[in-house]
């Protein structure tokens, strides 16, 4: 196999909420008060092979967001490694972590935050290639007509501010800014979900369209099943923090292994089905803030066993590049 | 006698900008224990079809024209008092956001009971009691301590269940529903939508789910109508909308959901984007990203009627056939 384009290793997330004074105090005077540890992300591995375009669903919740910002160094992780082209970030010389980090790049959810509002669009997309050096002042009017095009708006339109524009127009813009420095890897998260369902296709096209022009690799997160299903070469599902089930598209939707993978696809509404009786998995996802011991889906897995309670299933290859990790896999002895 | 019968429904909204026809000609019935599926994107008009029928509209914004007749009876320009009666007692509404049913600073069961003695005066007590067990009907567990929480104490999953609870608990003929599980997660999504289906069944309901999402509709609904710019452009039963669509809008909004089928091909976009209501095109609203535009669209087209329990305003649209 060759060298995945970025790979994670373990990379564990939590977030600790500080006790305030008065927490402090009473701790100090023999309470019974702990911080509180959110985990966000729980000892996941994860590589992503050159040109893949890997898709990252769960549910609210399931760390799916902060595992995306974390592979595109927005956030640093509590524990684990981080490899660009089999290099870890924390090994890398400062030129080639200065390459890295222009290589990933982000695109947010709402793009009517994530565009600054004072900034004109040829200054929101020329602003990183120039200070980059990718590209000199006299030649970044043509380079940002450039990459509007690229993103199908018209480039008689950069001396606007965002606030001109539609909902699928300033995603556009967005996705303008992340191709200004030639990344090779996106990080798109929820990129299309605040968007009409007209306006999402056109997005979702656009996406395909870059892929095959600029070559890139996409970690596309989305809590839309059939976003995902339709993008996606490869698809991981991710439950309170941990991966559960990681495989082909095709494969994780004609045969889910996992009884959570089941449960959530069995729960998309589709069009194909009429006066469809939902008979929905029971309960909700738990808190991060205290996950259930063993499996984290065995209050709500109808298969659960008793070792469920006890023990973490370890995500295993049960297939050929099909993971899963639960117990139940085991006892069929694959 | 139709549950509701609405006919040439006009609500404006008069802004400093101008008037915006947010609906302009909405006409539709629904029979007792029957689902209708309003879909819509952002801008169409779905939403304040809703508000006009629950006579929730607020100024700038003013029914303009038309009739919306609860069992015979017109609301339109009916006394407020009239409608007080019939909001939250006959005719009921659950919003996209829970926190506009619930109030904050009020315990469940405080709101709960109100809920039932505003309408009907019954002992606090057996109030409680019948608040209690609509909170078990629509699958919240032990429903008595829910009761005593406060809606922050709540997830949004559970707070959108007791919402639904609330606008179930007087039995009400028509239940309005705007977009009630956009906001949550599939698996709360599909617990809504069986509690829903669940109450509706049992209960004889009619129902009104307002949403942008083709797909849950398909599942839900007996018959669909498609809003675009503040009007119906296409209606009909799921089966027919879905599997044969006639109006351009409804195949290009049909070629924007990704399905398994399409796979890694490009989808079927609908170009351009949902016009300004300001500004709306002259003649058809849709004429402007139609690929089947011609001159006789610069006229309005009106709603015919191609096929039994079909509605369609379109000059040229798709032919009833069965798709390969």
């Amino acid at each position: 196999m060759s060298v995945p384009l970025i790979e994670v290793r373990g990379v564990t997330k939590h977030f600790v909420k500080r006790l305030d004074l008065a927490g402090k105090i009473a701790r100090r005077l023999g309470a019974d008060v702990d911080e509180e540890v959110v985990h966000a992300v729980d000892a996941v591995d994860l590589a992503i092979q050159p040109g893949e375009v890997v898709g990252l669903a769960g549910e609210s919740g399931c760390g799916k967001s902060t595992l995306g910002r974390m592979l595109a160094g927005i956030l640093p992780p509590t524990d684990g490694q981080i490899l660009f082209e089999g290099i870890a970030t924390s090994e890398m010389s400062g030129a080639q972590r200065h390459a890295a980090t222009l290589a990933v790049q982000m695109i947010f959810q709402d793009p009517f935050a994530s565009l600054n509002p004072r900034m004109r669009v040829e200054q929101i997309i020329g602003e990183a290639p120039l200070v980059h050096g990718l590209v000199d002042r006299g030649g970044l009017s043509d380079y940002v007509d450039d990459i509007m095009q690229n993103v199908r708006l018209d480039p008689s339109l950069k001396r606007r501010y965002p606030h001109q524009f539609s909902g699928g127009q300033r995603q556009r813009i967005g996705i303008a800014r992340a191709l200004a420095v030639r990344p090779r890897f996106l990080v798109c998260d929820e990129a299309i979900a605040s968007l009409d369902v007209s306006i999402q296709a056109q997005v979702l096209n656009l996406f395909m369209d870059l892929r095959e022009e600029f070559d890139l690799t996409y970690l596309f997160i989305s809590h839309d099943l059939s976003v995902i299903e339709h993008i996606a070469d490869r698809v991981v599902i991710m439950y309170l923090g941990r991966v559960v089930e990681s495989a082909p598209t095709e494969q994780l939707f004609s045969a889910p292994r996992h009884p959570y993978t089941q449960a959530l696809l069995a729960d998309v509404p589709r069009l194909d089905q009429r006066k469809h009786i939902f008979a929905p998995v029971k309960g909700e996802i738990p808190s991060p803030l205290d996950p259930p011991p063993g499996c984290h889906f065995h209050p709500r897995c109808p298969h659960a066993m008793p070792i469920c309670r006890m023990q973490q299933p370890l995500l295993r290859e049960i297939a050929p590049s099909t993971f899963s990790a639960c117990h139940l896999e085991g006892n069929s002895g694959t | 006698m139709s549950v509701l019968e609405v006919a040439g429904l006009r609500t404006h909204f008069f802004t400093r900008a101008g008037v915006v026809k947010a609906v302009d000609g909405v006409d539709f019935t629904l029979e007792r224990g029957e689902v209708m599926g309003l879909v819509g994107e952002s801008g169409s008009g779905k939403t304040v079809t809703g508000f006009s029928i629950l006579g929730l509209v607020d100024p700038p914004g003013r029914i303009v024209g038309g009739s919306i007749r609860y069992q015979g009876e017109e609301l339109v320009g009916a006394p407020d008092k009239r409608l007080r009666e019939l909001r939250g007692n006959r005719i009921a509404m659950i919003f996209q956001d829970p926190m506009m049913t619930l109030n904050p600073v009020l315990r469940i069961d405080t709101q709960m009971v109100e809920a039932i003695r505003a309408h009907e005066s019954v002992p606090k007590k057996a109030a409680w009691e019948r608040a209690r067990d609509g909170l078990g009907q629509v699958g919240i567990p032990s429903p008595e301590e829910r009761l005593r929480a406060y809606p922050h104490q709540l997830s949004g999953g559970m707070r959108q269940r007791v919402t639904i609870a609330i606008a179930f608990l007087n039995n009400p003929d028509l239940i309005v529903a705007d977009e009630p599980t956009t906001a949550l997660d599939v698996t709360i999504q599909a617990q809504i939508i069986y509690e829903a289906q669940k109450v509706c069944r049992e209960r004889g309901a009619a129902l009104i789910w307002i949403t942008h999402d083709l797909a849950v509709v398909a599942g839900l609904a007996d018959r669909i109508a498609v809003m675009y710019a503040g009007r119906i452009v296409e209606a009909g039963r799921t089966d027919d909308v879905i599997d044969r669509p006639l109006h351009p809008y409804t195949v290009g909004l049909l070629g924007s959901v990704p399905s398994a089928n399409k796979r890694g091909q490009k989808l079927n976009q609908i170009p351009g984007m949902t016009p300004n209501m300001l500004a709306l095109p002259k003649g058809c609203a849709f004429r402007e990203r139609c690929p089947r535009a011609g001159d006789a669209c610069l006229v309005d087209p009106d709603l015919t009627e191609p096929a039994a329990g079909r509605a369609i305003r379109c000059f040229h649209p798709h032919r009833i056939e069965v798709p390969a």
